[in-house]
């Protein structure tokens, strides 16, 4: 059992009270406050590297407006799953951080309440608070984005490639001279492969996974993977394998350790590396990543931000708080200091342009779609791995296992 | 393991026994020592029951009337029986019994309870939270709406919204009363209404002190509830708002404003319409043996049932077997009486058996790799062979491993088991004339089995059960891709059960996973006892 700070102090306060009317048998006539006083406080979950962030803006929130904030540092991959077990128990927290493609899981589990941004709504990147919306309704608040681009070795490739043939053409030609030992890397598993990393040459073929909606989020009924594109982006993933381009074994420690020893100009990645390529010397540049099927290769979004528990009892407090405080400029750009990723809030979003690798991949995210925040995409993950993996791999023929995929993912949506 | 000293530690209460002739002096220390033996034993019943107390206090703020009584009741017994004189096996037995029934017994009632329920996403919680949640859900703001300024006032309890709009015009209203205008309200240096006569206005204080009261207030704008309703999520501000749901308290059901679609509660813990749409969320509800019944009948799980079980079953037995072979062979090795540095052989044996299981998994995973793992790339010279993208290289991959993990155990119980043999035994056999093969085949490993087979049937149950290796090494892949489940070549019955449950469908169901957890229980427990019982042959031969 998790007794809250809350439970806690109305125990002592009952306590105390309990021994008090016990002691003096005369009644407690004691004028009632003229001013009804808050007693509750805030519970925030977060990970600890957004704890002394959140810590600096919570005095100033407790100074102001007279909630305490208390913040309680949680293992980030935990968080989702523990506020689905605990917020209907009611000892949950009243605000946690997370990320957008929780949210689907967290509606179907009825734990989070929608969030009105208000005017606010506009001053934020739009990839982001669509991100934060599920089936039309705004849940959260974003703080960052972030989103894979492509990385080029500048000493190898000195030109960014239009279009993914040129990209071939380049990285071949380098192994050719010597220059390199790979074309192109990008971080796959033996098992699962890596739909995220492919997604955003799997899109310039033309096929998302669900249908856009006019409102700019996901329809989860509408499967969008099986159409023309997609069986083209699969014909062209089993000709990439057979080149050697792809290759499951290669695994994104793998790419990355062969990335900054300088055996590749090419890496599909996102600005996680950054720091290990700029550690290794690499003279590096950050560029689009380029078609392979003709559209705009876009890559998948991901948007972190804060969320209200729907069993939260200070839901004013904590609308107050994330609202008007955690989504100022100051804070913003002082969890981009910690966290490295880009800020969701315009202004401080552009103020971070300075730095010209945030530039580049915000740039990039520009072109892209939140990674799809519906329930469905657990299913979709494994099957489209592991077709992925069959398909570089040469199992069969990649437009039959490609429509076997569609098949068990519309069986296994539709239940 | 039975406790072979009974009653090592005197009673707290016996006094020492004292020689007649010490007279007073003893008399007195002994009091004083029974003294001081009271106080410690009351200042530890005082803690527990002030423990005790707190807790009880905790579960009356919540209302949690069953597991307070229950708390009660235990509380009282401890007391009990720890002030009541006698009742010795009870003062020893209490703690035990409570740690049993508080992290087994419950535990294992709770998990059985949750196999007839449909506990897991989307039946997360109770009907009224699903209602709740449904409804603000379905609170949409009108697209394009403007935002209103509005200052929160009460009069008599009642709260209102006092709205400035964004022409400028002051309108005040309540839940009950649609916004109508004021003329007289006072206004602010930007425009904004802030008070008006016959009303209180609320400070930010009383805000919160009043919070969920004002975060459901809804005033409509005008008679007809197709215009929407205020609502301000922040005190300050408020948008319009129009609910695509309607919920209809008597009836219980939910109208879709826009198609007029009924979602009813048809008790399968949804409220579900005509067609079968489901509104998220559901709520949990008891199932009976349904989850037992989906365990046999799933498409997921009865097609590749038949060869996972069949996997399963081979890869504890060949785990077992593997294992306490080497195990043994190693044990008998280092067991000879004039090797040399035996201790150190002995600890650089056990070493696998130190390092976490996990661990291992991954560090292996990096050693299979086809292209630049260490046995294709040193010691097989650049082979290209796939340990663990092939679906019998995989199986054999699982059981390599795992026999690196679980020989140092067999190796262990073995060394301990072979030096409890009398040595008498083979010498007399050795002067018998037996070679040493004969003296090993027919003295020696009968023994060992004695004391080492309850051990290797709680082997077989943990492998059966080894959820870990398989899904760090190989996740239960590799996977055919065309047979259409998403059971894997090494996937055994538990990393099959978890990918149904909790990875990979449409969500975790924890109702189907108890049910299962059950399930694969009653085929441990029968292979358990069965070989429990030949266990005990052997016993009774020897």
């Amino acid at each position: 059992m998790k007794v809250t700070s809350r439970s806690l102090t109305i125990t002592g306060a009952l306590a105390i009270s309990a021994i008090v009317l016990a002691g003096c048998s005369s009644p407690a006539g004691e004028q009632q406050p003229e001013e009804p006083q808050f007693e509750g406080s805030l519970t925030i979950w977060v990970d600890a590297d957004r704890v002394p962030v959140l810590e600096g803006i919570a005095e100033q929130f407790e100074e102001e407006r007279g909630v305490s904030v208390e913040l309680v540092t949680k293992e980030f991959g935990t968080i989702r799953d523990d506020l689905i077990t605990q917020a209907p128990t009611g000892n949950g927290p009243d605000i946690i951080v997370g990320a957008h493609d929780w949210l689907g899981k967290l509606v179907q589990n009825g734990v989070v309440a929608p969030l009105e941004l208000g005017d606010k709504a506009s001053e934020f990147q739009e990839v982001a608070v669509t991100a934060m919306s599920y089936e039309g309704q705004t849940y959260g608040l974003p703080y960052s984005v972030e989103n894979i681009a492509l990385v080029r070795n500048v000493d190898i490739a000195p030109e960014a490639p239009a279009t993914f043939d040129d990209l071939i053409a380049a990285g071949q030609a380098a192994v050719a001279d010597g220059s390199a030992e790979y074309a192109f890397l990008v971080g796959l598993d033996p098992n699962a492969a890596d739909p995220y990393h492919l997604y955003p040459l799997q899109a310039s073929f033309g096929a998302p996974v669900f249908e856009i909606t006019a409102d700019g989020t996901y329809d989860p009924t509408a499967l969008a993977l099986g159409n023309e594109g997609g069986e083209a982006f699969a014909v062209k993933l089993r000709e990439w394998g057979q080149a050697g381009l792809l290759n499951t074994n290669i695994s994104g420690d793998i790419a990355r350790e062969e990335f900054v020893a300088g055996k590749s100009p090419f890496w599909l990645t996102g600005p996680w590396s950054i720091p290990a390529i700029t550690e290794a010397g690499i003279n590096y540049a950050v560029d689009p990543i380029p078609t392979a099927g003709g559209e705009v290769a876009t890559p998948f979004v991901g948007v972190q931000g804060f969320f209200v528990s729907s069993e939260s009892e200070n839901k004013l407090a904590a609308n107050e708080f994330l609202v008007n405080y955690v989504g100022t400029e100051a804070v913003q750009t002082a969890l981009y200091e910690v966290g490295g990723r880009a800020p969701a809030l315009l202004s401080a979003f552009e103020a971070a342009q300075a730095d010209e690798v945030v530039g580049a991949f915000g740039a990039v995210g520009a072109t892209g779609v939140p990674m799809p925040n519906v329930p469905a995409m657990d299913v979709v993950w494994s099957d489209w791995g592991s077709t992925e993996v069959a398909i570089i791999n040469g199992q069969g023929d990649p437009v039959e296992l490609w429509r076997a995929m569609v098949a068990s993912i519309e069986s296994k949506i539709a239940g | 393991m039975s406790i072979t000293t009974p009653g090592a530690q005197p009673p707290l209460t016996a006094p020492p026994a004292a020689p007649a002739p010490a007279g007073r002096t003893t008399a007195i220390r002994s009091q004083a020592q029974t003294v001081r033996r009271l106080l410690i034993k009351i200042a530890l019943l005082g803690v527990v029951d002030a423990i005790a107390l707190f807790a009880m206090f905790v579960l009356v703020l919540q209302e949690s009337w069953l597991v307070l009584a229950i708390a009660a009741v235990v509380t009282v017994t401890i007391n009990v029986i720890y002030l009541r004189p006698g009742w010795l096996p009870a003062k020893y037995l209490a703690p035990g019994v409570f740690f049993l029934a508080l992290f087994q017994i419950f535990v294992v009632v709770y998990s059985g309870y949750i196999a007839f329920t449909n506990y897991g996403d989307g039946h997360n919680s109770t009907k009224e939270d699903a209602v709740q949640s449904i409804i603000a859900n379905s609170l949409k703001r009108v697209p394009d709406s403007p935002t209103y300024r509005v200052t929160v006032v009460e009069q008599f309890g009642t709260y209102g919204f006092l709205v400035t709009d964004p022409e400028g015009e002051v309108l005040l209203g309540t839940a009950d009363q649609p916004l109508d205008e004021v003329p007289d309200a006072d206004e602010d240096s930007t425009g904004k209404a802030v008070g008006v006569p016959g009303w209180t206005t609320l400070r930010f204080g009383d805000l919160l002190a009043n919070q969920s009261a004002i975060t459901e207030l809804s005033v409509p704008l005008s008679d007809d509830p197709n215009d929407g309703a205020l609502r301000t999520p922040d005190g300050s501000s408020a948008y319009v708002y129009l609910s695509d749901l309607v919920y209809d308290e008597q009836a219980g059901t939910f109208t879709d404003s826009a198609t007029g679609t009924a979602y009813r509660d048809e008790g399968d813990g949804a409220f579900v319409n005509d067609d079968g749409r489901e509104l998220t969320p559901g709520w949990k509800i008891d199932v009976g043996f349904e989850n037992f019944a989906r365990a046999f009948t799933s498409d997921d799980i009865r097609g590749p049932l038949l060869s996972v079980t069949l996997w399963t079953f081979a890869f504890a037995i060949l785990s077992v077997a593997s294992t306490f072979a080497l195990g043994l062979f190693l044990a008998i090795v280092f067991n000879a009486p004039h090797m040399r540095g035996k201790k150190i052989y002995r600890v650089i044996m056990v070493l696998p058996y130190a390092f976490p299981g996990f661990l291992s998994g991954l560090v292996f995973l990096g050693l299979f790799n086809q292209d630049f793992g260490y046995f294709n790339q040193v010691l097989l010279g650049g082979a290209d062979i796939p340990w663990l993208t092939d679906p019998w290289l995989a199986k054999f991959s699982v059981l390599f491993v795992n026999l690196w993990l679980g020989f140092p155990y067999m190796f262990l119980i073995c060394t301990g088991a072979l030096q409890s043999i009398p040595e008498e035994l083979s010498e007399a056999a050795t002067v018998d004339g037996a070679r040493p093969w004969a003296v090993f085949r027919l003295i020696k490993f009968p023994l060992l089995l004695v004391s080492v087979a309850p051990l290797l049937i709680s082997s077989f149950a943990f492998n059966f059960n080894n959820f870990n290796i398989i899904y760090m090494l190989t996740g239960g892949g590799p996977r055919d891709v065309e047979a259409g489940v998403d059971a894997g070549a090494t996937d055994i019955l538990i990393t099959l059960v978890y990918k149904v449950a909790f990875g990979e469908g449409t969500g975790r169901d924890y109702g189907l996973a108890s049910a299962f957890a059950i399930l694969i229980f009653l085929i441990v427990a029968t292979i358990s006892i069965i070989s429990f019982r030949q266990t005990k042959a052997l016993e009774e031969l020897n």
